[in-house]
């Protein structure tokens, strides 16, 4: 028995339970102002609208209900102002996508040209540094104003928030081959093309996998907060909606689902690295 | 005629402040057909140096290296060379490997096929057979070794280079790593030029051992003839009467002459 609480799965559920716990008895316990619910507005919004004291943190019991009705109508679209919460999440999905494949589109061929050429690379560097440490929002209006449209620009800030860590770490992959298989390389005769694509390509690959890992953790943190400034649609807008109608518990499922898709999404990328990459 | 032909090499390295570091001063040596030479010295004498001049991978400041009639200005296919760090493409299965140099060595001259054959009967030569399809992280490292030097051999190089190539592996390994290299080059009859640390290896394999002063401005201090016929068989070897003069030989070189030197800083 002693042996089982130790496992660290086993803490991991506990940990969770007491978590539960507190949280219900906080917000059981003090509750919040019973919302003065219009019965017409109720009826529009739904029946949680009236049911639940509005404007406190519900309770897990409250959110994990709130869940369920949100997973079962998920893929609800018979009313186009009030879509099931998966097409939101398929809409953030797909412009992620979008924007992650032209970045990779754009990184990875960039990237090995600059790990090639060193001094490509120092003559660009200044730029890469400058426009790096961009906060990915800072370009949404100019974005907006360019491409007049939400979805375009959303697409847009995924694309350059994720294109950095891809271009950067398979320019330092392409330029750090190890020097012993340079010089077998160079020993045995190898032409430049093959030695980029056998040696250069499958020696930089882990450190590509991981620029690709780190890319597609930051664009899916960035598009919620891209969707809440500039769109129609997707999680993000999702959760901002949710607010302005002071649905705590939406928004708290609408939390919980970005974070398994985003660990989905790294599980994922890890699983293709670790296929692809080589082993010693 | 001379397989390798070293003429006045010197090589300068860029070095702090930016004076030279003179690695290399003044080397010559001649290495004959068929010819197996080990080039002994402690570490940091610039004995890799000198193989990677052999080889092309660096180019003398000074001086030249002639293989087989021209002048060495970058690596060829007649010269071929095994690393310290067996240095295999870890993506690349064994026969791939071997493959690679293969391909560039016989390009235009040999089928696909012929190809394929020529790099599975090399690893075959060092026996390898079982592990042609395997990749190097599933082989221990006396058989990563064993693929260096089939993929080295299968070029069919005039000259074979090798760098410390047992000198990672136990003394066992090592052992058995260097009577298949005896044999192996009982067959192809290479011209081998071979660095090592190593004083038993170096009467056991080479013709010649050419002992390197401690640098930097490293020269050849002496060169020893090993007088007794190839191959030679480790266990014959250690009764033979000429072998503990040979040992004497090279010990009175590396640690009483080259480390007086070493720490008297002259």
């Amino acid at each position: 028995m002693r042996r089982e609480l130790t496992r660290p799965w086993v803490a991991s559920v506990l940990l969770l339970i007491a978590f539960l716990a507190i949280w219900q008895f906080l917000t059981a316990a003090t509750g919040g102002p019973t919302a003065n619910v219009d019965p017409e507005y109720a009826r529009l919004a739904g029946q949680s609208a009236s049911q639940e004291k509005t404007g406190a943190i519900p309770t897990p019991v409250a959110v994990a209900k709130r869940g369920y009705e949100l997973l079962i109508n998920a893929f609800d679209s018979s009313n186009p102002n009030n879509l099931g919460i998966a097409w939101h999440l398929l809409y953030s999905l797909g412009r992620v996508m979008l924007g992650y494949i032209l970045a990779v589109l754009v990184a990875v061929p960039l990237g090995f040209a600059l790990g090639l050429m060193p001094k490509l690379y120092q003559s660009l560097n200044p730029f890469i540094q400058i426009l790096r440490p961009v906060s990915p929002l800072a370009w949404m209006p100019l974005a907006l104003y360019v491409f007049r449209d939400s979805s375009v620009s959303t697409i847009f800030i995924i694309f350059i928030c994720a294109i950095w860590p891809m271009l950067i770490n398979t320019a330092v992959g392409a330029a750090g081959v190890r020097p012993e298989w340079v010089n077998v390389s160079r020993v045995f005769g190898v032409g430049r093309l093959e030695h980029v694509a056998r040696i250069v390509f499958p020696a930089s690959m882990p450190m590509i996998m991981t620029g690709m890992r780190i890319s597609i953790g930051i664009a899916w943190f960035v598009i919620v907060a891209a969707e809440m400034v500039g769109a129609q649609s997707g999680i993000g807008y999702f959760i901002w909606n949710e607010w302005n109608n002071l649905q705590i518990a939406s928004m708290i499922v609408a939390i919980v689902l970005i974070g398994i898709i985003g660990l989905a999404l790294d599980v994922g990328l890890s699983w293709t690295a670790s296929r692809l990459s080589f082993r010693e | 005629m001379a397989s390798v032909d070293i003429r006045d090499i010197s090589m300068a390295f860029a070095g702090k402040n930016d004076l030279p570091f003179v690695a290399l001063d003044g080397i010559n040596l001649s290495v004959k057909d068929g010819e197996f030479v080990c080039l002994i010295g402690h570490s940091g004498c610039g004995k890799s140096t000198l193989l990677n001049l052999i080889a092309g991978l660096l180019l003398p400041t000074k001086g030249t290296v002639v293989c087989g009639g021209t002048p060495v200005k970058a690596p060829g296919p007649d010269r071929a060379m095994v690393f310290q760090s067996h240095a295999l493409l870890p993506w690349m299965t064994c026969v791939e490997n071997v493959s690679l140099g293969i391909r560039q060595a016989f390009r235009g001259r040999l089928s696909k096929a012929e190809m394929q054959e020529k790099a599975e009967q090399a690893l075959k030569l060092v026996h390898l057979d079982h592990a042609i399809h395997k990749y190097p992280y599933e082989i221990s490292g006396g058989m990563k070794q064993r693929v260096g030097i089939a993929r080295a051999l299968a070029t069919e190089p005039r000259v074979l280079l090798l760098d410390e190539p047992f000198g990672a592996l136990d003394a066992l390994t090592r052992s058995s790593l260097q009577d298949e290299l005896i044999r192996v080059i009982e067959k192809t009859k290479s011209t081998v030029v071979m660095v090592t640390h190593d004083i038993d290896e170096a009467i056991l394999l080479a013709d010649r051992v050419v002992m390197m002063t401690n640098g930097p401005e490293a020269r050849i201090g002496d060169v020893m003839d090993v007088s007794l016929d190839r191959p030679r068989d480790r266990i014959e070897l250690a009764s033979n009467a000429h072998y503990g003069e040979y040992r004497r030989q090279l010990l009175d070189f590396l640690y009483r002459k080259q480390l007086a030197r070493a720490e008297t800083g002259a």
